[in-house]
């Protein structure tokens, strides 16, 4: 390797990782969580077959799982504005993941929810316990174990899937890259730089994802 | 009288016929009930109604002094019953990610509002009833069939219930497991306790329970102090299963 490829791939570092922290990682994070909120909601509202809410719930899903997410994000940032809704980039991106990664996730908990023993919420209505209780405290504990590895593929694609982001204009750690080589032409170098990065963040979540899994699998054992 | 069933009556809306044809009983306090019968009968399923998990199709509920409607009682009035019965389910049903002690300390903390440590006084009071305090910090998947549902039997005895509803509690066992089961319930009997119990265990329905029970495809066909039913059975249908029950007990 030259000397010259050498020193753009070490100044690169900084700056990716600078935007890895600022951009990538706030943007999963909130994404994530928000995604997760609507999940168990969209996921809870059709565990408990409340007719309305359910088939709301059935379209919401079926639409954002049927179109693209690059699709999405053109509509909300470059659509919207058409009928007078403007959204700064990182809000718009925060709003799209979330709802994108929702409808994935709300499968995985229904899964998870329906796998759950009925025994379990009829135990619950015997000793009294009301509905909102009995998920709190027996249903769903059990069925995020059960969406535990789901999960875990929902958050990993996350990290990836930020770099869409760049479409509408939010620097996150690959737009920083395609600004780089833009200056040094070295899209090999500088992509598999950033590849790399994306590779080792997401192997710590894999090895995180393990350990998570053995955690709750402390109350184990024959159901 | 402390609960009484008049005219109930279900059907499945998957099932040809109806599972319960109009049976009424009626329950004194302190009574142990069995409610035998082969399978297939009804018993089950009586049990699920009068407990509101499934919905009758018709039917009154008579419950201290409460006049019910059985079709339509609201979430209120369930819940309000519910407070005041427990069940045991025959695969019991144990919160299987909640400890030994909090299986039955939620029943009272989140159903009934109670502090944490009043709760848990009590439930280790339960728990020594049925012989089972010191797997308290034990989950669920770390106990044999029997360990289950003696904690099944604490998590109802703690919320101090008028009536306790037995869904045939030893079926699920292994033989040498039925009998530490039968003897927990036989104390419980003992100290007062009302309880409707399904079972298939004779010698519950014969030396512990003073009234039986007997159904066949959905209706009672004969109800009898225990002592009267085994003795002389009335109906041809009871005296033919007493008959080849006594016969089992030969072999």
């Amino acid at each position: 390797m030259n000397e010259r490829l050498l020193k753009i791939l070490l100044d690169a570092i900084p700056q990716l990782i600078e935007k890895f922290f600022t951009m990538t990682i706030p943007l999963t994070i909130l994404s994530f969580s928000f995604g997760l909120v609507i999940a168990v909601l969209v996921a809870i509202a059709q565990y408990a077959k409340v007719k309305v809410l359910r088939e709301f719930c059935r379209v919401y899903i079926w639409i954002i799982r049927c179109t693209p997410l690059m699709v999405q994000l053109y509509l909300v940032f470059y659509g919207l504005p058409n009928v007078g809704i403007v959204l700064d980039a990182f809000p718009t991106a925060v709003l799209v993941f979330s709802i994108n990664e929702g409808a994935y996730m709300a499968e995985s908990m229904r899964g998870a929810l329906e796998a759950v023993p009925s025994g379990q919420l009829e135990a619950g209505y015997c000793a009294g316990m009301r509905f909102p209780a009995i998920m709190w405290h027996v249903i769903l504990p059990q069925a995020f174990r059960t969406a535990f590895p789901a999960l875990s593929n929902s958050l990993i694609s996350m990290v990836k899937d930020t770099s869409l982001a760049s479409v509408i204009t939010v620097t996150e750690m690959f737009r920083q890259a395609v600004i780089i080589n833009g200056r040094v032409y070295e899209s090999l170098a500088l992509y598999t730089e950033v590849a790399l990065i994306y590779l080792a963040f997401c192997s710590l979540l894999t090895v995180l994802q393990r350990f998570g899994e053995r955690k709750l699998s402390a109350y184990g054992g024959a159901r | 009288m402390m609960l009484q069933i008049r005219d109930l009556h279900k059907t499945f809306d998957n099932h040809s016929g109806e599972v319960l044809k109009g049976v009424s009983l009626s329950v004194d306090k302190g009574d142990v009930t069995a409610i035998l019968g082969p399978s297939g009968s009804g018993k089950t399923t009586l049990l699920r109604c009068i407990n509101f998990l499934e919905t009758a199709n018709a039917g009154t509920m008579i419950f201290e002094d409460r006049k019910i409607d059985m079709t339509r009682a609201g979430k209120s009035l369930i819940s309000f019953i519910r407070k005041k019965t427990a069940f045991v389910f025959q695969n019991y049903n144990l919160f299987l990610n909640q400890s030994v002690l909090h299986n039955v300390t939620l029943g009272l903390t989140s159903g009934r509002k109670m502090h944490r440590a009043q709760a848990e006084t009590i439930a280790m009071e339960a728990l020594r009833r049925v012989g089972m305090a010191e797997k308290a910090l034990a989950y669920p998947g770390a106990l044999s069939g029997g360990q289950q549902q003696r904690v099944a039997i604490a998590r109802a005895i703690a919320t101090s219930p008028e009536i306790i509803y037995f869904d045939e509690p030893t079926s699920a066992l292994d033989p040498e497991l039925i009998g530490e089961v039968l003897s927990v319930m036989r104390e419980i009997a003992q100290d007062g306790m009302t309880m409707l119990v399904v079972t298939h265990e004779m010698e519950f329905a014969r030396h512990v329970s003073n009234h039986v029970v007997f159904m066949e495809q959905g209706v009672i066909i004969e109800s009898a102090a225990s002592e009267a039913f085994f003795a002389s059975p009335k109906t041809d249908r009871a005296q033919a299963f007493v008959r080849s029950i006594m016969h089992q007990h030969q072999m």
